[in-house]
């Protein structure tokens, strides 16, 4: 039987994190993410997990000591946010190319400057080109239920790459939500043995990490990794396929919310989904077909799929947690776009930046999203497709 | 303990092959060869390497130079991510996972860039944490992977590409900074300087108690090169000869806080016998500037004092 409890989006991760029971764990506190490693020391200091806990002088040093370890043959993990990762940026590019399955808890925050500890995407956005993989999260369970996946996923000989599992900051991270827990047996044999082909600690058959790697090369490595990045697809759809059976709960590349019939469509990551929801199911007491599609993964980002799933709408809006500031939209945006244009499907679409630094995102401002897009597919006319939502000055 | 230091070099296969890239007369891979002589043939290595001119000429992708397993992940953090591989180990080992009778000992390399300059914090971090690890700075007092730019630990007046010597500004205007000391101010059991001479012996010894201590421990190595330096290839072992005896680069250790000066010479040679025969401090020996001469002879006078210094009180304090 699963356990049913009340957890706080952190409370969820920490928890997950102590039924992996990785070898290590390497963190530096950062505002919203703090909690998880706070709560995963107290499990090491009363020895409930078999983890060395390296708490590290930074962030930098925290993927570093992630690398060290992950290559020397054991699972590590970490948490952070927002600066954090900026000042991780380097090490996440590493990480990727040294093909270690890292798993981080990444709780998203706006990304300094001025300085704001509250939600939006800029930190995870900051870090879609770096070969990391990418799944977002709308409640505590999902993220929960991620981190579960997180391992079966990254360590798949296919894949070898290093995932990250975001939720929003404060908005899940600190909000109590009842969850489903799984039994700590069932997730120990569902996250399984990690067995290394090749790592440090094998002292008969000692390795080099980390060349000096030239033209000759490099490319070649780079071609490895995108290829492993397509790879993930597949392997990401069998992990939920077996978590499915194991807890009832199924997850795809994205979530399709009364997507079928609608007309309009609001696409967007994270918590704001939970809003658009109920936004939806608002508009379709009213007689409109308004739908929502959530992208869990955004890295690799199932193009196709979301193109397929969109095909049949009149109009669609594209929400971004953070700018690309290019003057021309953010990158669910762009990536949603092109997405459709390579499959040939012609929606009027646009985008709106919203919720940056915390910004609340209500119920009535995404009623107005779906309301402008009611008149787009009256008028056929967009205007202007890259927008600003419950900004001062707009709207 | 007693050992043979010249059966361990002509029978210990070395641990870093030949082949590698590093430049003839550079003071690096000797000594790194000897700190690695210095692990039990039975015992495995982990090698870490800051990015610098020994991590790019020793591992070109697909031909590595280290028999044991080594890592490099980038500039400022050999000590992050070797205490990263070293509580997998712990980690490892408490649960089974590794041979419980197998030993693995850690060893982190990295320039004076990497490890005076930007990789401090790093170092800091790993040695107030106390992983069981040896963290060796091979000390050639500037950024030579890049081309020769002035580090914290470039000497006082040296001509480096970012303090060149000019008509206004005579080369590099501060002294250097003093590493060992702020590694002995983080109160690790062992902490030493040393350098390749009298046959390699100080630094053989020093080696191996770091390597066998537990604990974080710390080697301040000088590793002088001869790009960036201006001497004569064969002239390596003088010119390391001449730090020593000029008390620039003083050989001792600090032993759980207590200072053990390991070589006084018996006539501290005059500082102009080291700066002499480096085309870094030509511009020293020029008419007129007889005062640079002087003031760097002060410092050096100061800071050898303030070794004897040490040593005397710390060693007071130990038999109180």
């Amino acid at each position: 039987m699963s356990i049913r409890e009340r957890l706080s989006g952190n409370e969820a991760a920490a928890i997950a994190m102590k039924q992996i029971n990785p070898d290590v764990v390497a963190a530096f506190p950062i505002t919203p993410s703090t909690e998880i490693p706070q709560y995963f020391s107290t499990f090491v200091s009363n020895g409930t997990v078999d983890t060395e806990f390296v708490a590290v002088e930074s962030e930098h040093s925290a993927m570093s000591a992630c690398i060290g370890a992950e290559s020397a043959g054991g699972r590590a993990m970490t948490a952070t946010s927002a600066n954090g990762l900026s000042l991780m940026w380097e090490m996440i590019y590493i990480a990727s190319s040294l093909r270690l399955p890292i798993v981080m808890s990444l709780v998203n925050r706006a990304v300094s400057g001025p300085l704001n500890i509250h939600c939006d995407h800029s930190d995870a956005m900051g870090v879609r080109d770096s070969g990391w993989i990418q799944l977002f999260s709308e409640t505590n369970q999902e993220a929960y239920d991620n981190l579960i996946m997180a391992h079966q996923i990254a360590e798949h000989k296919d894949v070898l790459l290093p995932l990250m599992v975001c939720q929003d900051g404060f908005i899940t991270s600190h909000s109590i939500e009842n969850i489903e827990l799984i039994e700590d047996d069932k997730v120990k044999e569902f996250v399984g043995k990690y067995k290394p082909e090749h790592y440090l600690l094998n002292d008969k058959e000692p390795i080099a990490v980390g060349p000096l790697d030239l033209q000759a090369y490099l490319f070649e490595h780079k071609k490895q990794q995108a290829d492993a990045m397509r790879n993930a697809k597949k392997v990401i759809l069998e992990v939920a396929e077996k978590f499915e059976k194991m807890t009832g709960r199924k997850y795809g590349f994205f979530e399709e919310y009364k997507l079928e019939d609608a007309d309009i469509a609001i696409v967007c990551m994270n918590s704001t989904a939970g809003t658009a929801k109920a936004t939806c199911d608002k508009l379709r007491e009213q007689g409109i077909k308004a739908g929502v599609l959530k992208v869990r993964v955004f890295r690799p980002f199932p193009a196709e799929e979301i193109a397929k799933a969109l095909s049949k709408l009149k109009a669609i809006a594209v929400l971004d947690k953070a700018d690309s500031l290019n003057g021309a939209g953010g990158a669910l945006f762009e990536d949603v776009t092109s997405a459709m244009f390579i499959s040939k499907v012609q929606i009027p679409t646009i985008n709106y930046v919203y919720g940056i630094g915390g910004r609340d995102t209500t119920v009535q401002d995404l009623e107005k999203v779906y309301n402008d897009l009611t008149q787009i597919v009256k008028t056929g006319d967009i205007q202007n497709p890259y927008r600003y939502l419950g900004v001062r000055g707009e709207n | 303990m007693a050992y043979n230091l010249k059966d361990i070099i002509e029978n210990r296969p070395s641990r870093l092959t030949s082949g590698h890239r590093m430049c003839a007369g550079c003071g690096a891979p000797p000594v790194t060869r000897m700190i690695l002589r210095a692990v039990k043939p039975e015992d495995h290595v982990v090698v870490a390497n800051a990015t610098g001119c020994m991590e790019v000429s020793t591992f070109i992708y697909p031909y590595t130079a280290w028999t044991d397993s080594f890592i490099h992940s980038a500039f400022e953090n050999a000590a992050a991510t070797l205490s990263g591989s070293e509580a997998a180990y712990k980690a490892m080992k408490a649960t089974g996972k590794l041979d419980e009778n197998k030993v693995t000992k850690f060893i982190a390399f990295g320039g004076d860039g990497g490890t005076y300059d930007i990789g401090i914090q790093s170092l800091s971090g790993a040695m107030e944490r106390g992983h069981d690890m040896l963290y060796v700075c091979y000390d050639n007092g500037a950024y030579m992977n890049t081309g020769i730019q002035r580090s914290s630990a470039t000497p006082h007046f040296a001509d480096t590409t970012t303090s060149p010597a000019g008509t206004k500004i005579p080369g590099k205007m501060q002294p250097r900074k003093d590493l060992a000391k702020i590694m002995a101010a983080h109160h690790l059991p062992y902490v030493a300087q040393t350098a390749a001479y009298l046959n390699f012996k100080d630094l053989y010894e020093k080696a191996e108690k770091a390597i066998y201590t537990e604990g974080p421990t710390f080697l301040n190595v000088l590793a002088p090169c001869p790009r960036g330096w201006g001497y004569n290839t064969e002239d390596l072992m003088i010119i390391n000869k001449l730090a020593i005896e000029t008390c620039y680069w003083p050989l001792y250790e600090v032993v759980d806080g207590v200072y053990k000066i390991s070589y006084k010479p018996a006539k501290k040679l005059p500082i102009e016998e080291f700066l002499k025969p480096q085309k870094r401090f030509k511009h020293l020996f020029k008419p007129g500037n007889e005062w640079m001469i002087e003031e760097f002879q002060k410092e050096v006078d100061k800071r050898w004092q303030e070794l004897l210094d040490l040593e005397e009180i710390t060693n007071k304090v130990k038999e109180n």
